[in-house]
C-alpha cells in the first residue's frame, strides 16, 4: 500500500480538475502524477534515500510528497527556521537526502552535504522527466518522518507509514465529495502534520488547495476573498488574530467551513467567530503528529448547539475535541493504566490504523493492546465527547495538588482585558512549584492583577490563583501557536529583574 | 479467506480492485463477478470466468459494506464485476461525510 494510490484514484476519478494552486494555472491530478513521477526519477538519479523539505508550503510540497512515495523514500518536512545547532543535528540524520530549500534558506543542507534544489528548480526538474509511467517502488520506508520536539529538548522523529496515512484518508473523507467550486486554504507550515495530511485529504475529496505561507490576518482575508476560498484550516492563534485585530474587513462571503486545531482554542475567540460569521461551519479537530492528524472532531452542529444552549453540559462541548472519527477508539486511563469512567480525568490513550506511535530509532510506543499514550490529560463526558485539559507534562504540582494550567488560562482568557495568557509552574522551595501567569493585556486595557486573581478565585479554588502575574506585550508562540513553556519558566526565573511582575 | 484491514484485493475476472477498510476476524468468501478475489493491487491476467449475473459494476471511490458482518471494502479501481461476500452482493454504503478537518 502506498499513498500514491490516492493520487491514482484522483487521476482516474477527476483527472482534469485543478486540485493544487490557483484555478487559472494550478495542477490537475494527472499533471501532479506526471510531476511526481519526474520527481521520483530525480530522487533515484541523485541516489537519495529521503526528500528533506525545508521550503515554504506550495505546489512543490505536494509534488515532493508523491515523488517520495513513488521513489519509496520518506518525506521529511523540516522547519528551516530552527536554530542552527538543532537543524544541523536533524539533517545529520539524513546525509543522503535530496533537500528542497529556497535559495538563501539552504545554508544548512549545503553545509550538511545534501543534494539541494530550490522549489522552482525541483518543479522544473520534475517537469523535464515526466515521460512514461513509474511503478511505485515498494519499500519498508516510512511515507513521512516529522520531528516533534514535545517537551524534551531532543526532537523525536515520528514515523508515519503509508498504511497510517491511507487509512486516515479513507476513514475520514469521501472520494470526490467536493464540488468543483470548493477551494481550501492551508495556513500551517509543511512540517506540521496537518499540512501533510491535508495534501492527501483534499486531493482525495477533489478539493482545490492553496497555501498561505506567511500568515497575516489581512493577507488571509484578502486571499480568502480573492480566491473564493470555501474551506480553511487555521490554528487557534490565527483565528484570534483575525478576530482581535482592529479595523479589518471581515467579510468572507465564500467561506463555508473553517477547521481549527493544533492547540487549545480560547472559548472567547470561538464564540466571537461564531457570532461574526454565523453562516460558517466551524470544525475543531484534535489529533497529534503520531496519530496522522485528526482523531476526534467537534462538528458544526455541535458548535452551534453549544453556543445556543442553556445546559452547561452542552455549552461545555464548545471547549471539547468532539467525538472520535471512524476507526478510532479513545480511552482515558489513570496513572496505573486502569480505564476510567465518564467525567473522570486521566490520560488520553488512542488506538486505530491511522495511529503510528512509532519513533525513528525507537520502534513502536503502543501498548500491548495497540493503544498510544498521547500524554494529554482529559476526560470523556457521558455522551462520549473528548475534553482535553492540557499536556500532562504541563501539569503544575503545587504541594500535593495537580493543577492543569489550561483551566486557569481559560479563566484569564475570558477576561475582557486579556488578549493572551499562559500559566506555568515555577520552582518553589516550599511548594515544589508555584503558579505564575504571564498576561498580554488588550491595547489600552489594565488587566489588573487583583481583578484577574479574583476571577480565578471566583471560578476555581483559591489554591489555583497565580502567585504572581507578569505582563508581556506578546507571548513567544511558534508559527502554529504552540508555546514552549520551559522557555517561559526560564524567562520568569532568570536572575536579572527585567520582567517584574505583580503579586 | 480471512481478510485484513488495509489489504488490497483484485478481481480475477475484471478490472475491479478494492482495499479492505473494515473486516471481522473471520473467514469470508470475498468475490467479484462471482470469482474469488486475490491479494494484489492490479488485476492480473483474467484467470476466471465471470458470472454474468454478477457484473453490475463497482464504482471508483464507493464503499461496499455489510454492516452486520462488519465488512467494508472501498473500490480503488472500478470494473464491471459485482462485489459480494459469502455469495451476497454488497450494497453501496451511503456517504455520510465528516466535515473537512485538517
Amino acid at each position: 500500500m502506498n499513498v500514491s494510490m490516492i493520487l491514482d484514484m484522483a487521476a482516474e476519478g477527476f483527472g482534469d480538475r485543478v486540485v493544487v494552486g490557483r484555478a487559472q494555472d494550478g495542477l490537475t491530478p494527472v499533471r501532479l502524477r506526471e510531476l511526481a513521477a519526474g520527481g521520483a526519477r530525480a530522487v533515484r538519479a541523485a541516489d537519495a534515500d529521503a526528500i528533506v523539505y525545508l521550503a515554504t508550503n506550495g505546489p512543490a510540497f505536494a509534488v515532493a510528497q508523491f515523488a517520495a512515495a513513488l521513489a519509496g523514500v520518506p518525506l521529511v518536512p523540516v522547519n528551516y527556521r530552527l536554530g542552527e545547532e538543532q537543524l544541523d543535528a536533524l539533517l545529520a540524520n539524513h546525509p543522503r537526502a535530496l533537500a528542497i530549500a529556497a535559495p538563501g534558506q539552504d545554508v544548512a543542507p549545503r553545509r550538511a552535504g545534501l543534494t539541494v534544489r530550490g522549489p522552482a528548480e525541483w518543479l522544473t526538474e520534475a517537469a523535464a522527466n515526466t515521460d512514461g509511467d513509474i511503478e511505485p517502488r515498494l519499500s519498508d520506508a516510512p511515507a513521512v518522518l516529522i520531528y516533534t520536539s514535545g517537551t524534551t529538548s531532543t526532537p523525536k522523529g515520528v514515523v508515519l507509514r503509508h498504511h497510517n496515512l491511507v487509512s486516515y484518508v479513507l476513514g475520514t473523507v469521501e472520494f470526490a465529495a467536493a464540488d468543483p467550486a470548493e477551494a481550501a486554504l492551508m495556513s500551517v507550515p509543511p512540517y506540521h502534520i496537518a499540512a501533510v495530511s491535508n495534501v492527501l485529504t483534499n486531493l482525495y475529496a477533489g478539493r482545490r488547495t492553496l497555501t498561505l505561507d506567511q500568515f497575516t490576518p489581512e493577507g488571509w482575508l484578502a486571499l480568502v476573498r480573492e480566491q473564493r476560498i470555501t474551506h480553511a484550516m487555521v490554528v487557534p492563534t490565527m483565528l484570534a488574530r483575525i478576530m482581535d485585530t482592529a479595523g479589518l474587513d471581515l467579510s468572507v462571503p465564500s467561506m463555508r467551513s473553517l477547521a481549527y486545531g493544533g492547540a487549545r482554542m480560547p472559548v472567547r475567540v470561538i464564540e466571537t467567530a461564531l457570532r461574526t460569521w454565523p453562516r460558517v461551519d466551524f470544525v475543531n479537530a484534535y489529533g497529534l503528529t503520531e496519530t496522522s492528524s485528526t482523531v476526534s472532531v467537534l462538528g458544526p452542529a455541535e458548535h452551534r448547539a453549544a453556543v445556543a444552549s442553556e445546559d452547561p453540559a452542552v455549552r461545555a462541548r464548545l471547549g471539547s475535541a468532539g467525538l472520535p472519527v471512524p476507526g478510532i477508539e479513545i480511552e482515558v486511563r489513570d496513572g496505573n493504566g486502569e480505564s476510567l469512567g465518564a467525567g473522570e480525568t486521566g490520560q488520553i490513550w488512542v488506538r486505530g490504523e491511522q495511529v503510528s506511535g512509532e519513533y525513528a530509532g525507537q520502534g513502536s510506543a503502543v501498548d500491548e493492546r495497540g493503544f498510544f499514550h498521547t500524554r494529554d490529560r482529559g476526560h470523556l463526558d457521558t455522551d462520549g465527547y473528548v475534553h482535553i485539559e492540557g499536556r500532562a507534562d504541563d501539569t503544575i504540582i503545587r504541594g500535593a495538588e495537580n493543577i492543569a494550567p489550561a483551566e486557569i488560562e481559560d479563566v484569564l482568557l475570558r477576561h475582557p482585558d486579556v488578549l493572551d495568557a499562559v500559566v506555568v509552574g515555577v520552582p518553589d522551595e516550599e511548594w515544589g512549584q508555584r503558579i505564575e501567569a504571564v498576561v498580554v493585556p488588550r491595547d489600552g486595557a489594565k488587566a489588573d492583577a487583583g481583578a484577574l486573581r479574583a476571577a480565578v478565585r471566583g471560578t476555581l479554588r483559591g489554591s489555583k490563583t497565580p502567585d504572581r502575574i507578569t505582563y508581556w506585550t506578546e507571548l513567544p508562540r511558534t508559527v502554529t501557536g504552540k508555546l514552549v513553556r520551559r522557555d517561559i519558566v526560564a524567562a520568569l526565573t532568570a536572575p536579572e529583574d527585567g520582567k517584574k511582575g505583580q503579586p | 479467506m480471512r481478510p485484513r484491514v488495509g489489504q488490497m484485493l483484485a478481481s480475477t475476472v475484471d478490472t475491479t480492485a478494492v482495499i479492505v477498510v473494515r473486516c471481522p476476524d473471520s473467514e469470508l468468501d470475498v468475490t467479484c463477478g462471482g470469482a474469488a478475489m486475490i491479494e494484489g493491487t492490479a488485476p492480473g491476467a483474467v484467470t476466471g470466468t465471470a458470472d454474468p449475473d454478477l457484473m453490475g459494476g463497482s464504482l471508483l471511490g464507493k464503499r461496499y459494506a455489510d454492516e452486520d458482518l462488519g465488512l467494508e471494502l472501498l473500490c480503488t479501481k472500478q470494473g464491471q464485476g459485482t462485489l459480494a461476500v459469502n455469495g451476497v452482493p454488497l450494497p453501496v454504503k451511503s456517504a455520510k461525510p465528516l466535515p473537512a478537518s485538517d
